[in-house]
């Protein structure tokens, strides 16, 4: 038992403070393909708590990183080189519930699902509703500036974070925005939200709650193609309708998520999009109507609607649940987040069809259609070293693709350790040092998260030294 | 307050096209900010351009505040230093548009009008109905910082700014964000340049989403109140309605007057979809006999397909019934913009009503606003200044105070020693309040004299620790536009 540990079992109690290396195996892993072991996780369960754990690391120089529930995808939550991780798992209070003015402050280790469940009763539901909804965390959700199928009406989670409570790496407590939303002089919230928890800790955070609409329709339409289906979204688009979701579906994930989830969803087709339409009955009507034509003119074989709450969740259920469904047929897969030009969908799609056949990969397709969100999902045996090499490189290539067309590398999964060194497809050597900048005038010695975001080298000045320097929590 | 000798006049004119730069007095005066005018002025045709003057007054420590068409530069504080004026008028190209997948890319100096126009030949437009929009730069626009009514629908810009190219105060061409409506790839840093009045970099292209423009029949409901707590109950029972109107605010008796006697000095241009875009540019037209300007007015607008918006005049037709408002009426195409017109101009208008006009932006949540308009009230009667309000639902609330000798508004542009002490009090009981809600307070608009009061100074609130770091972040030798905000 090493001074720190003690230390920090002091602060927090013994039973906040994994340090044994069997205790540690679970906190190796987010939901990427990405590995890496803290050499201890602490539990705050208060801003100060974390406030005094930061002091003591910064005296000892550890690296921190925070993790909320490890759903992510880009390796953000996890250490680079050991270090101390700080989860934040027991600060998962609503501190907060304004329905009058529509806010909600919560600690940052609240599931984004039981926030929705606070006030579901009431009418309202907090809009941000990634996939890994019923257990990713809204500190995770803020870090990662997490999507959604929703956020193509409503946005993504900063359009709905109005103020943060942030612990600086020397332990400074400080808030920023305002509940309100407004902030002068400068929309400091804005920079916090989607910085991958390099900048500072987000302790308590402030989040409009929206109200539900008066009418909700859910569409299933389905294709004998993709080239039709992507059609379909390119032209939805182009012609101003803004369905509440517009994910699309292979057919070959179809099957896959049928077999297990048995959602009813045609098992022959090429491939399917679920819409939602919202709003007033009448708003409602018309774009269902409006929809169903687009789908007609493209060529759908059919398009169903819910009838019914029960069906409407059961399709919902089909979405949510396929990446679990593809886990299911191969042991290993890498889910890719890049976005491009909505106009660009169906060259993309049958671009992406090509390289998976010429790599020898097999590439599922299950993605924000509407916001142009691709999540193609490449299955490999990681057994099979050679499968894993081919399954990256096809994915690079992907990417590359994407960025190529006028489009990103992530859309809401965050760049992470995973895609740090693409960044420079998107970025040149004078973008970075601005971040940089703003990276040191806040994060100054790196204790932060380091490693993630930019290519290493480009981060911070001494990123290489210091994950080798900063102290092991074994030493302090 | 400018550093600029004559030697640098010359080196600048060295770095670019002398024809660029303007050096004459009466030329330099039209970039005067609370009328002091900079020493030089560069007008770049590229980004460029503009980067290598900004290098050379990194290199030679000169204060470069950038500009558009200058509608709003007196906004903020007064800058410590001011060497060069940096107009990126010239930089007017719409780089980048796809229709098809709904997002722009646009040269910082495009006029906002003349975007939207472009926009509307698709059926689409940015809701970014700024103050002084007939004559600001897109830049300029976001730069400001200034909401719109149409916030209420479609948010402030920080929810359709997808990124930005900008120059920071090493000179160097940077980028953030990118063209495609979700990114997470690395810091939002296009998001701090909204409202940063050029502190933080020079903006030369700026990324967007586009909107599908309000199908034609675009509506406007106004409704009359005696009392202020009467409007803002309607209000609320509109919002908490499943109806969600593209604009909801709610006017003073005093704002209404200023409605109905004033037009702004600018020109208007059609905004909407469904409203005569003819080339020639319109005077506002004043509004009709159904205003009421004696009352608070509850302000509305929406668009929809004929069955919505009979669905909206069947309920707020209700609505307004049992709220017991003294008069509602529906707007058409024809009527709507005298109202929504000077609803955008509401700034503008107050400060063409009186030189005097001291305006502040405050924020806290709206359900504080009836009580904060009580206390406003009550403090402003009683020091004998005219309280002017717009109220958004988001709560937001834009309050101007004007000397009682504009009482017929238009002669009341004399500050004397006793209307500055009233300002001062006003100014310190607006502060308390805001502070009391954890709220935010904006300056935007205040006689110099107001601002320089040893009261006012100290009633500020003090930088959060991190802006000046934020700033030395993108600014490090604090060459871009000192003092006005940080």
């Amino acid at each position: 038992m090493n001074a720190l540990v003690r230390e920090l079992q002091k602060l927090v109690g013994q039973d906040a403070v994994l340090h044994r290396p069997e205790d540690l195996l679970l906190y190796e892993y987010d939901a990427s393909v990405e590995k890496g072991r803290p050499e201890a996780v602490v539990f705050p369960t208060s801003t100060e708590q974390v406030s005094h754990i930061l002091q003591l690391a910064a005296q000892n120089n550890i690296a921190i990183v925070g993790r909320g529930a490890g759903t992510g995808l880009s390796g953000g939550a996890l250490p680079r080189a050991g270090g101390l991780m700080i989860a934040f798992a027991r600060m998962n209070r609503i501190l907060e519930i304004d329905l009058e003015n529509q806010r909600a402050t919560v600690q940052a280790g609240l599931v984004n699902a039981d926030l929705t469940r606070a006030v579901e009763a009431d009418g309202f539901y907090f809009a941000p509703d990634p996939s890994s909804q019923k257990s990713s965390t809204i500190g995770g959700n803020v870090s990662e500036n997490a999507g959604g199928p929703h956020t193509l009406a409503y946005g993504v989670t900063t359009n709905h974070v109005t103020a943060l409570r942030l612990v600086l790496p020397d332990g400074e407590v400080i808030h920023v925005g305002t509940k309100q939303g407004d902030a002068s002089p400068f929309d400091l919230a804005a920079l916090f939200v989607g910085s991958e928890g390099t900048l500072a800790l987000v302790t308590e955070v402030t989040v409009k709650l929206s109200r539900k609409p008066e009418a909700i329709q859910t569409l299933l339409a389905i294709f004998d193609t993709i080239d039709d289906a992507s059609e379909t979204v390119a032209e939805i688009t182009a012609r101003g309708i803004t369905p509440a979701a517009c994910e699309m579906m292979d057919g070959w994930t179809l099957r896959a998520v049928e077999e297990y989830i048995h959602a009813g969803f045609p098992t022959d087709s090429a491939a399917v999009l679920l819409l939602e339409v919202e709003g007033l009955n009448e708003t409602v009507e018309g774009q269902t109507a409006a929809i169903d034509e687009i789908c007609r003119i493209h060529h759908a074989r059919e398009v169903r609607v819910a009838q019914d709450a029960k069906q409407r969740e059961l399709l919902w259920k089909g979405r949510k649940n396929s990446f679990g469904a593809l886990g299911r047929i191969a042991p290993g897969n890498y889910v890719l987040d890049g976005v491009i030009p909505r106009s660009k969908l169906p060259q993309t799609l049958r671009h992406i069809q090509q390289l998976g056949e010429k790599y020898g990969c097999f590439i599922g397709n299950i993605f924000h259609a509407g916001d142009g969100n691709l999540h193609p999902i490449v299955l490999f045996d990681p057994r099979d070293t050679a499968q894993f090499k081919r399954a990256i490189e096809v994915s690079a290539e992907i990417i590359r693709y994407c960025v190529e067309i006028g489009g990103s590398l992530t859309g809401e999964h965050g760049i992470g350790m995973e895609k740090s060194e693409l960044m420079p497809l998107l970025f040149s050597d004078a973008d970075f040092a601005l971040m940089r900048r703003v990276h040191d005038a806040l994060n100054p010695t790196c204790s932060l998260n380091p490693g993630k975001i930019f290519p290493l080298g480009k981060g911070c000045g001494e990123t290489r030294i210091r994950l080798h320097a900063a102290n092991p929590v074994a030493a302090a | 307050m400018t550093l600029l000798s004559p030697a640098h006049a010359t080196a600048l004119e060295s770095v670019m096209d002398p024809s660029c730069v303007i050096s004459e007095p009466q030329a330099l005066a039209k970039y005067a900010i609370h009328g002091i005018a900079p020493g030089s002025a560069a007008k770049p045709r590229s980004a460029l351009e503009a980067a290598e003057i900004v290098r050379f007054a990194a290199a030679e420590k000169l204060a470069v505040i950038p500009c558009g068409n200058r509608s709003k530069l007196d906004l903020g504080a007064t800058p410590l230093r001011y060497d060069i004026a940096l107009d990126l008028s010239g930089l007017c190209e719409i780089a980048h548009y796809d229709a098809a997948d709904l997002t722009l890319s646009v040269d910082a100096g495009v006029p906002l009008a003349q975007l939207n126009a472009t926009l509307f030949q698709h059926n689409q437009f940015l809701p970014l109905l700024t103050p002084y929009y007939s004559s600001s730069t897109i830049g300029g626009a976001i730069a400001s910082g200034l909401d719109s009514p149409l916030r209420q629908f479609y948010g402030t810009a920080r929810d359709f700014l997808l990124g930005a190219e900008f120059i920071d105060g090493t000179g160097a061409q940077v980028k953030s964000g990118g063209r495609v409506v979700k990114n997470v790839t690395g810091y939002d840093l296009h998001k701090l340049l909204i409202g940063s009045l050029g502190s933080l970099g020079v903006i030369t292209r700026l990324n967007f989403r586009t909107f599908p423009a309000p199908i034609a029949g675009t509506c406007g409901f106004i409704a009359s109140f005696p009392t202020h707590e009467a409007a803002l109950a309607l209000r609320r029972r509109i919002v908490e309605s499943p109806l969600s109107p593209l604009t909801l605010d709610v006017i003073s008796p005093s704002t209404a007057r200023i409605f109905a006697t004033r037009t702004p000095l600018a020109a208007e241009v059609p905004v909407f979809s469904g409203e005569n875009h003819s080339e020639r540019q319109i005077s506002l037209p004043l509004p009709g006999d159904w205003f009421h300007p004696q009352h608070w007015q509850l302000c509305a607008a929406f668009a929809g397909n004929p069955e919505v918006l009979d669905r909206y005049t069947r309920d707020l037709t209700r609505f307004a019934h049992d709220a017991k408002a003294s008069s509602a009426n529906f707007l058409d195409d024809s009527m709507r913009p005298s109202i929504w017109g000077r609803l955008r101009e509401a700034i503008a208008l107050f400060r063409e009503a009186s030189a005097a006009a001291s305006i502040f932006r405050l924020s806290f949540l709206p359900g504080f606003q009836a009580h904060a308009i009580t206390v406003l009230e009550g403090v402003a009667n009683a020091a004998g200044l005219i309280l002017i309000l717009v109220a958004r639902a988001s709560g937001t609330m834009y309050v101007g105070l004007l000397p009682e000798t504009s009482v017929e508004f238009g002669n009341g542009n004399r500050v004397d020693e006793g209307t500055l002490e009233k300002l001062s009090m006003l100014t310190q009981e607006i502060f308390a309040l805001v502070r009391s809600r954890n709220g935010d307070a904006a300056m935007l608009f205040v006689p110099q004299a107001l601002r320089a009061m040893p009261s006012v100074q100290a009633v500020q609130p003090k930088n959060s620790s991190l802006a000046p770091r934020i700033k030395s972040a993108f600014d490090p030798g604090n060459i871009f536009a000192p003092g006005r905000l940080v």
